[in-house]
């Protein structure tokens, strides 16, 4: 009784089940919603709270050419994972990498304002309510963006030394998963911080 | 097996092998260096009984300081100490390791695979959770810190703000804590992602989802509930080390923040938390019940559906923990509302296991009699916990003993119950052998007589005004005999698990040999040898119903006809 044969009924059907890949990549999703969802009911409940300045009008600008380049990223994420479902490595990379360029300058412009608002405005995340909700909203997002360029880099450097190939179309659908989401969370990110809470 | 025909060198050793240093090396390294889903199922479930152990140890030493008024058995700073550490202990270390020893071990042999869906990421969420308990317990030497203040954490498990700050909690004790649950936390996310996975992804043919095994589909919706549940708490943690290292401000209402955001978010993680802990029970006692019930399960569909309403609505109740924390009476009416609808999904499991007991030819083994139990213990737990939704009588019972006997009936009442069910029913596939019955019905019956002696009577000091967490109590309140009463009876089961812990040892090496399929079972993990080899199946197995051991054993009436 170590094996199992039962009738084979099933057997003409075909079996097919989800990419283990994708769901795991999916339930990642959800969880990481659940912590920046946490993340930004704090920041939404203490706008307005903090008892002492600076305060977000006085401080914040709308980082516009950061979003635009985030958010763009997301169009080339897609655009490369096409042409490695055709096969077009040398199309895919130019893409990939423009992608991780792209993400760059977003943490780059992040660095930049973070870099302003500590010595020019004096806010850091001791300083206030809103120091605290800040840095740790957006920095939440940011260490996410770091995470994400880290696995586009390794992606980067395999298709380079010439490793990636249509076989692994995939896997890369798999990290543009992330790549979206955190796109996606963006959008939130930014709303929150620079329209409502401005 | 001199004339071998195996491409060996000379005949195969044959001696029986004898425990050199270096035997042992191989043998402790094979368990650290493994990613089979059995080891590091079983390492799991090592992991969780051993701490059982080390947190009912901790509640004794709670039992006996209060078993007389005026008691000085600890010091006011130990007890803070111990009952923290046991509510921590139990919730993360025992109760979030349970499910993950019986969901490696056992999914991927009842869905037919070869492991789970991501072997390594298994081995790394064991040990990042392992490492976790060595941090919480490493407080005891580490924590306290310059300041020479405390030692373990004594912020108790919810962890109040603004109690948690460095004003009023200097050292480093509540950062072993708050870092701890980070790290056990992100352990749980890898164990969940796995498990879902796995349950997705990874079952063998004709094993379609409304065939999967109950213990397969309660456990995927667990892992969907931690998903949603731990990570609340891990954001709260991160902010909590934020204001207590980086100076913000988020607990500080001094600046602004709010102390009753963190109550907030801790009961968004800690409400789920319960049914993320009792989902895996029922797990266990939808497999056993039908077992020894000699029928199949009643209400297939309605007990998958039960599971993900149950998953649904918990994560709406939180606040029900705050009633006297002064909420909005909307928002009291809502919380009182959305926990009683609990009730319905959990009522429909209820009769759904009465009604396969119904008429069934009933055989009481230990792990039924656990079962048996478990439907109403867990039924009585569940009426308090109704009585408790109504907030005008929660404002009057609030954090008193009332509560405590009722968390802990649904605590130890239906999980720990369900656990031993368990560990009895699957003991002979893992290790091959039986647990000894009899010492098994000396540890029900020690157990339940000890668990009512403490739990029915818990409830009474509670109705009378007796507060949680208070290190003793005058003599003139009336509560001595009612609390010699509860710590006789924790004692008395203090004993039962001691019985238990020795019937595991006995019966690794005496106990009878199980074969594969001890109790004529159904699910395919008793189609494989006890102890099932380390691929499982030799031939990947195809089912056509819910119980694929049946139909093999009856072809004449297969359960295929009837679906």
């Amino acid at each position: 009784m170590s094996t199992v044969a039962t009738v084979a009924q099933a057997e003409h059907e075909q079996w097919v089940q989800p990419s283990k890949g994708r769901v795991a990549m999916l339930c990642l999703i959800i969880a990481e919603s659940a912590i920046f969802t946490i993340f930004v009911v704090a920041y939404i409940y203490n706008i307005g709270r903090s008892l002492y300045g600076p305060t977000p009008s006085q401080v914040l600008d709308v980082p516009l050419f950061n979003t635009i380049a985030l958010l763009s990223s997301s169009l080339t994420i897609w655009l490369s994972e096409r042409a490695i479902e055709q096969n077009k490595v040398r199309t895919f990379g130019l893409w990939w990498g423009l992608t991780f360029v792209l993400g760059a300058i977003f943490l780059v412009g992040t660095g930049f304002e973070w870099n302003k608002l500590i010595y020019h405005d004096g806010l850091t995340i001791s300083t206030n309510l809103f120091g605290t909700t800040f840095y740790s909203l957006v920095g939440l997002h940011a260490s996410h963006v770091t995470i994400g360029l880290c696995a586009l880099l390794i992606v980067l450097l395999f298709t380079i030394t010439g490793h990636v190939k249509e076989e692994h179309a995939e896997r890369i659908q798999v990290l543009a998963l992330y790549w979206h989401f955190v796109d996606a969370v963006w959008i939130v990110v930014f709303t929150v911080v620079y329209i409502i809470g401005r | 097996m001199a004339d071998s025909t195996y491409p060996i060198p000379g005949p195969l050793e044959t001696t029986p092998r004898r425990w050199s240093q270096a035997a042992v090396l191989e043998w402790l390294n094979s368990w650290v260096v493994t990613v089979d889903h059995k080891k590091l199922g079983i390492l799991y479930m090592v992991y969780a009984i051993f701490f059982l152990l080390v947190g009912g140890a901790e509640a004794i030493a709670i039992r006996i300081q209060l078993i007389q008024p005026n008691m000085h058995f600890i010091s006011p700073q130990v007890f803070n100490r111990l009952f923290t550490m046991h509510g921590t202990t139990m919730v993360f270390l025992v109760g979030m390791t349970y499910i993950f020893g019986f969901a490696n071990y056992l999914i991927p042999l009842m869905i037919g695979a070869r492991d789970m869906a991501f072997p390594r990421l298994n081995a790394l969420s064991f040990w990042l959770t392992f490492f976790g308990g060595i941090l919480l317990y490493y407080s005891f030497i580490g924590g306290g810190g310059l300041y020479g203040q405390g030692n373990a954490p004594d912020v108790t498990w919810w962890a109040y703000a603004p109690l948690t700050s460095r004003a009023f909690s200097p050292g480093h004790s509540t950062d072993y804590w708050a870092l701890s649950l980070i790290v056990t936390g992100f352990g749980t996310i890898g164990a969940a992602v796995n498990v879902i996975a796995t349950a997705l992804c990874m079952r063998c043919k004709g094993m379609t989802l409304m065939r999967l095994p109950l213990l397969v589909w309660l456990n995927m919706v667990t892992a969907f509930l931690a998903l949603l549940a731990i990570t609340p708490l891990t954001a709260a943690q991160i902010m909590l080390l934020i204001d207590r290292y980086l100076g913000g401000h988020f607990f500080d209402t001094q600046a602004g923040g709010s102390a009753v955001i963190w109550a907030h978010f801790f009961w968004i993680f800690g409400h789920p938390e319960v049914y993320v802990l009792v989902l895996p029970a029922f797990a266990i006692a939808n497999e056993v019940i039908p077992v020894f019930s000699r029928k199949a399960i009643f209400g297939y569909p309605a007990m998958v559906a039960a599971s993900v309403g149950i998953a649904f609505v918990s994560l709406g109740v939180w606040a029900h923990h705050m009633f006297t924390i002064g909420m909005t009476s909307v928002g009291n009416a809502f919380f009182v509302l959305s926990t009683m609808l609990v009730g319905i999904p959990t009522g429909i499991k209820i009769f759904n296991w009465l009604a396969t007991m119904w008429g069934g030819k009933i055989r009481f083994a230990t792990p039924m009699l656990f079962c048996t139990a478990f439907v109403l213990q867990f039924l009585l737990a569940g009426l308090t916990g109704i009585m408790l939704a109504v907030a005008p009588w929660d404002w009057q019972l609030h954090n008193s003993y009332f509560v405590i006997a009722h968390f802990h009936y649904v605590l130890v009442g239906a999980i720990v119950f369900c656990i031993f069910a368990g560990i009895y029913y699957w003991y002979p596939k893992v290790t091959g052998r039986m647990l000894s019955e009899k010492l098994g019905k000396w540890h029900f019956w020690l157990f339940i007589i000890g668990f009512h002696v403490t739990f029915d009577v818990m409830h009474i000091p509670g109705l009378l005004g007796m507060p949680r967490s208070i290190y003793t109590y005058g003599a003139d309140r009336g509560w001595g005999t009612l609390n010699m009463i509860v710590s006789i009876g924790g004692i008395i089961q203090a004993i039962a698990v001691l019985v238990f812990a020795w019937n595991l040892i006995w019966s690794y090496f005496k106990g009878k040999e199980a074969g594969n399929d001890p109790w004529d079972a159904w699910t395919l993990e008793w189609a494989t040898p006890s102890p099932p080899p380390a691929y499982n199946f030799a031939t990947d197995p195809v089912v056509t119903s819910r119980r694929p051991l049946w139909d093999l054993k009856h072809p004449d009436d297969p359960d295929w006809k009837y679906e």
